[in-house]
């Protein structure tokens, strides 16, 4: 497999803060590369830097044979890398389906094509029969794979999922990873998550980086990452007690 | 920057659509036929009221589509009545062809607004108060401009001849009327389908959630520069109107602000962001207007300024009672649709 995005000792500072320190992985084509580490450690800079929100101060990121860093985020979403918030935005006053159809509208021209495109989509994310609601009358469940769908319907090569599952009940985000899973193996979309949750971390993953205080402590499968010593220590140490 | 509430979802309930289009054909029918109904004076009120819906229709693209508050489109309204009316006076071109010279020159001024404001980062009121400046600018500037008369006005020949003349908008009250209700409805059907393309998702998302809508690969400057120049482009038009209608043009009226609320007033009463609302809005804001006057008159009430407080308490009850307009509450009630257009 060939990496899809690498990072090379990517940094960002905030006055003194060094909140990301040098970091470099690759995601490679058909993965699913997921980033946890505790509060702080910077999964959330880092996770805005790839998106563009974030210029980084040092360092370069490639995307598909391609240097991302810099570029303005609609600029990386053209190129093929769709995001979701932490903090879920859906175009509240709109419908469910024009949420969607939007995303759709980044590569058609035809807002019939872009609906019927958002309605497939509605479908395998459970969200077809509420498809006429106002975004703002749903549940954060629903709105959170409202996210999902929108990001989904600009065709991404890579999909960014930024804590898509905080704030899910277990049943929820089991529904999440079994339409995660099923994205990635059926359509071979490449998935990179910020995740705080290690129900979902471990049932997903395939490779797993760790990140704390702006360092990367670790990195490969999730078995391996979870007995690592120094991750034990600096994060799921204090989780799983 | 938004407004307290604003259209909601587009997908009309089943059936509404066709509803729609029969309360759309009744409404046009009843306005084609109006001349030949009513009296001179109400044949003027309907002027006032389709010039209102007019330019709160191309006020609504910007703020009500896009989500850019604009409070100084008299700008735009004022370089489409002097760019006409000189053309006119000057040179004796026709004012549908100073139209065609209004437009490009309104929708660049717009376009030096937006560029400035977009591309360094000023929005909301900080916008809204960059657009009043530039109306502003132009009305100190008029005022002193030799070409337009400056402060001493531009008055054009008001011809005697008894027809009309339609290709240099020269006659009755009729004629102008029919002028303004083709060109409300043109604008009806342009907001229509703007609001249904690709270019008016765009806008709703970035009214929406600006950083969500780049997020989503929009281009948001290139789509928020669309939003003003089509609005000032469709304004100017309201300018040419503005100036054969009333024949004489004074800077300090054309300019100032209190034409650019006169043009917003409309669609927040009806509805921001909604295709009926700013139709609707000039309705009820002129009607009410003109309501006040007879009842005055008829109470034998003559106390100055009681009419402008009156009017004041009535729009303030709307206002806090309907906060997203009248038609979206309208046409619930209506089962038109669910009050989205």
């Amino acid at each position: 497999m060939t990496a899809l995005l690498s990072l090379e000792r990517v940094s960002k500072r905030f006055r003194g803060l060094v909140a990301v320190d040098g970091v470099s992985f690759e995601v490679p084509e058909g993965a699913l590369f997921a980033v946890i580490g505790p509060n702080g450690a910077g999964k959330t800079t880092l996770f805005n830097m790839i998106a563009g929100a974030m210029t980084p101060d040092a360092g370069t990121i490639t995307f598909a044979g391609a240097p991302i860093g810099g570029l303005t985020p609609d600029m990386v979403c053209r190129r093929g890398l769709a995001r979701t918030f932490q903090l879920v935005r859906p175009f509240p006053a709109l419908s469910v389906e024009d949420n969607v159809i939007i995303g759709g509208l980044l590569r058609r021209r035809d807002v019939a094509a872009a609906r019927e495109h958002a309605q497939a989509l509605l479908r395998r994310l459970d969200l077809f029969d509420k498809r006429r609601q106002l975004a703002s009358s749903l549940t954060l469940p629903d709105r959170k794979r409202l996210e999902v769908a929108r990001a989904l319907a600009t065709e991404p090569r890579l999909l960014l999922l930024d804590e898509v599952m905080a704030g899910l009940r277990p049943t929820e985000t089991d529904r999440m990873v079994a339409i995660l899973r099923t994205l990635n193996r059926e359509n071979g979309l490449t998935i990179l998550l910020i995740e705080h949750v290690m129900r979902a971390v471990m049932a997903l993953a395939s490779r797993v980086m760790v990140l704390d205080h702006g360092v990367m402590i670790a990195e490969g499968t999730p078995e391996t990452v979870v007995r690592d010593p120094a991750v034990v220590q600096s994060y799921l140490g204090a989780e799983v007690a | 920057m938004t407004l307290p509430s604003m259209a909601s979802a587009r997908l009309p309930a089943e059936g509404a659509s066709r509803r729609n289009l029969a309360l759309l054909a009744a409404l046009f029918g009843a306005l084609v036929i109006a001349p030949w109904v009513v009296n001179d004076y109400l044949i003027t009120v309907l002027i006032l009221i389709l010039y209102l819906a007019y330019t709160g229709q191309a006020w609504n693209i910007m703020m009500g589509f896009a989500g850019q508050l604009s409070l100084g489109h008299a700008l735009y309204a004022g370089l489409g009545a002097y760019i006409a009316a000189v053309l006119f006076k000057q040179f004796g071109i026709a004012p549908w062809l100073g139209f065609l010279a209004a437009l490009p020159v309104a929708a660049a001024a717009g376009a030096i607004i937006g560029f400035l404001a977009f591309r360094f980062g000023v929005a909301g009121v900080y916008f809204a108060i960059l657009t009043i400046a530039f109306a502003e600018f132009a009305r100190i500037g008029f005022d002193h401009l030799s070409v337009v008369n400056a402060s001493a006005g531009l008055f054009l020949p008001v011809t005697q001849h008894g027809y009309n003349d339609l290709w240099n908008l020269r006659g009755g009250p009729t004629m102008f009327y029919y002028v303004i209700l083709a060109a409300t409805m043109l604008a009806f059907i342009l907001c229509r389908g703007l609001l249904n393309s690709r270019i008016g998702y765009f806008w709703l998302a970035i009214r929406e959630d600006e950083q969500a809508a780049r997020a989503a690969g929009i281009d948001t400057f290139r789509y928020k520069m669309y939003a003003v120049m089509i609005s000032a482009a469709v304004t100017s038009f309201a300018g040419v109107f503005y100036a054969f209608y009333y024949n004489n043009l004074f800077p300090e009226q054309v300019f100032s602000i209190s034409r650019s609320i006169e043009m917003i007033l409309g669609p927040i009463i009806g509805g921001v962001g909604t295709l009926f609302g700013p139709i609707l809005g000039a309705f009820v804001l002129t009607g009410l207007a003109e309501t006040l006057n007879s009842a005055m008159v008829a109470f034998g009430v003559d106390l100055p300024g009681a009419k402008q407080v009156l009017y004041g308490i009535c729009l303030l009850l709307v206002v806090m009672a309907l906060p997203s307009g009248i038609w979206p509450w309208l046409s619930r009630r209506l089962g038109l649709t669910d009050g989205s257009r």
